[in-house]
């Protein structure tokens, strides 16, 4: 199966700090991948490198084949859905209007949203439980509400790649569940690939095909969710305790 | 359920409130001129004095305000855009402050007509560039910098007027308060603001999905391909020039650029392809009335427009944020 994202001997570095080097990476349809590591061990900056809106320091990424930043903006975002950790600075708008705005790289120059485009973004809204809530302002929405408004925009925004800096941040179990089943859904029955940082290991175990764990000073490791992700791994890589337990033919993961 | 016009009944409402507003500042003046009178002299009949009033002095006057009313709207949504700050108006970034000490340093200086107007432009634009290349800094520009150096050059600007006003002779005095607050009544009348307004709106419109994409946060407009740089840029360029022809035309007008953006919002959404030719219609409708009470209510005195256009604007807004339900 040919890559849909590929990243091949990508160094990045932040403010003197090494994420990674030498990084191999291949993204095919059906792939769910969680990036682990601790805090600012640079999993934001790796996906923005993988989103192209940072350039790397050495190697490079690539889209279908073609190198990330060789192709139009419009392009890539017609392919590959980020979904950023904090919501910006930004002016006062409907939940909505918000979700539409993930269409706006499948429209021509001069086109409007068409009602097909409005329909898109009210199943997206929908899909995460904001359905009914399309004409409230955002910034009357709470917390976990706005997250999953953002989602939302991702996934109106139909990519092939999705890009997602900590999707459950925010979220009560029962959306976490149902997000990270959606995503699951999307990569392995529709051909798509997912991304994603994670804070929360079991789900990593639980929803990840593949786990990629970065250990600061440009250490990496990649591979098979059930064979990196163990407990030995993951006492070196949140330098904490790890220990792992037998759970419904799995395994879960608790700390100390 | 919010109360928002329904979007196709904005445009018609919003130029059936030009075509009145422009035949009302025709008609009223120190001399009323009846509608049909009105009619007579715009298709070239009627009497000669009425013609004259009505083509020669009112037309070309109230042109220029609703041309600059619109300039200063439109600045200010392109700048609450590019800032991504509702609070952000055509002023905040020393666009109006240079200008002043450049019209008022020409006032000081003695000189008149046209030599203050382009002190004004001068002023507005070295502005402009100071707190651009000030702004870029190592760090690149973001909103907040960007914000923070136009506060403080404002500042510093402001005390520069002071100063002026200090130095000033009771002569000059007078002309350097009316400039500061607004005013119509020196223009020998130019088509400048009007055609600067017409450019303005032909050249951001096409690009106002891209601004709606950008009011939802850097970063994320980048990943949805709008070109950010560029856009911003482009926006910065375009906001200050808008400004520096409003204020070379009619001295510095508060409040227009800030308040009729929020207007419009209330009335119909924040999406930029209606709120760019809707606020600038409303800035137009807004400045135009303001100026025919100014020169009609205290007649034949002349009281500074931006006056008016605050004790319009200020409880009209007032009304419409208190009553708003919408998002803000």
């Amino acid at each position: 199966m040919s890559a849909l994202l590929e990243a091949r001997d990508l160094a990045v570095s932040i403010a003197g700090k090494q994420v990674c080097r030498g990084l191999g990476l291949a993204v095919s349809t059906g792939d769910c991948i969680a990036v682990l590591g601790g805090n600012g061990v640079g999993k934001t900056t790796l996906l923005h490198t993988l989103a192209g809106l940072r350039t790397p320091e050495a190697g490079g990424v690539f889209l279908d084949g073609a190198s990330l930043a060789s192709l139009p903006r419009r392009r890539v975002a017609q392919r590959l859905g980020l979904l950023m950790q904090q919501p910006e600075d930004s002016l006062p708008a409907t939940v909505l209007e918000t979700a539409l705005i993930g269409r706006h790289p499948h429209l021509d120059f001069w086109r409007w949203e068409s009602h097909a485009d409005v329909a898109i973004a009210r199943r997206a809204l929908k899909s995460v439980g904001l359905e009914g809530l399309e004409q409230r302002a955002q910034t009357a929405l709470s917390g976990g509400e706005r997250r999953r408004l953002d989602i939302a925009t991702v996934l109106a925004q139909d990519p092939q790649v999705f890009l997602l800096d900590e999707p459950a941040h925010q979220l009560d179990l029962q959306y976490q569940m149902g997000l990270l089943s959606l995503l699951r859904r999307l990569a392995a029955e529709q051909g798509r690939a997912v991304v994603m940082s994670l804070h929360d290991i079991n789900l990593a175990a639980r929803f990840c095909s593949a786990v990629l764990m970065l250990f600061g000073e440009g250490e990496t490791l990649f591979g098979e969710t059930g064979r990196i992700l163990s407990a030995e791994n993951l006492t070196r890589l949140y330098h904490t305790p790890v220990a792992a337990l037998p759970w419904e033919g799995g395994r879960v993961f608790i700390a100390g | 359920m919010q109360r928002r016009l329904v979007p196709t009944t904005w445009l018609p409402a919003l130029l059936m409130l030009t075509a009145a507003v422009l035949f009302l500042s025709l008609a009223v003046g120190s001399t009323a001129v009846p509608l049909h009178g009105l009619w007579d002299a715009l298709t070239g009949g009627g009497d000669a004095l009425t013609r004259t009033v009505v083509l020669e002095l009112r037309l070309p006057r109230t042109l220029n305000a609703f041309a600059v009313g619109g300039l200063l709207a439109l600045a200010g949504t392109l700048m609450q855009v590019l800032l991504r700050n509702p609070l952000a108006d055509p002023y905040i970034l020393g666009v109006s402050g240079g200008a002043a000490v450049g019209a008022l340093g020409a006032l000081l200086l003695g000189l008149a007509g046209l030599w203050v107007n382009g002190g004004a432009f001068l002023g507005s634009l070295v502005s402009t560039l100071i707190v651009f290349a000030l702004a870029h800094g190592r760090g690149g520009w973001t909103p907040t910098r960007l914000l923070l150096t136009g506060i403080a050059v404002a500042a510093g600007w402001g005390a520069a007027i002071s100063l002026m006003l200090v130095l000033g002779s009771d002569a000059s005095l007078h002309s350097m308060l009316f400039w500061l607050m607004g005013d119509f009544s020196y223009q020998p009348g130019s088509s400048l603001a009007l055609l600067v307004l017409a450019a303005g709106l032909l050249l951001s419109w096409p690009f106002a999905r891209q601004l709606n994409v950008l009011a939802r946060g850097e970063t994320l407009a980048e990943a949805l391909g709008v070109p950010v740089r560029p856009l911003t840029l482009a926006i910065y360029i375009g906001a200050s020039l808008f400004t520096a022809v409003a204020v070379t035309e009619a001295g510095a007008i508060g409040f227009v650029g800030l308040v009729v953006p929020h207007m419009f919002r209330l009335a119909a959404g924040g999406d930029h392809r209606r709120l760019l030719p809707g606020a600038a219609l409303l800035g137009g409708c807004l400045l135009v009335l303001a100026d025919t009470l100014a020169r009609s209510v205290a007649a034949p005195r002349q009281l500074p427009v931006g006056v008016v256009t605050a004790a319009l604007g200020v409880p009209l807004f007032l009304y419409l944020l208190n009553r708003a339900r919408g998002p803000l």
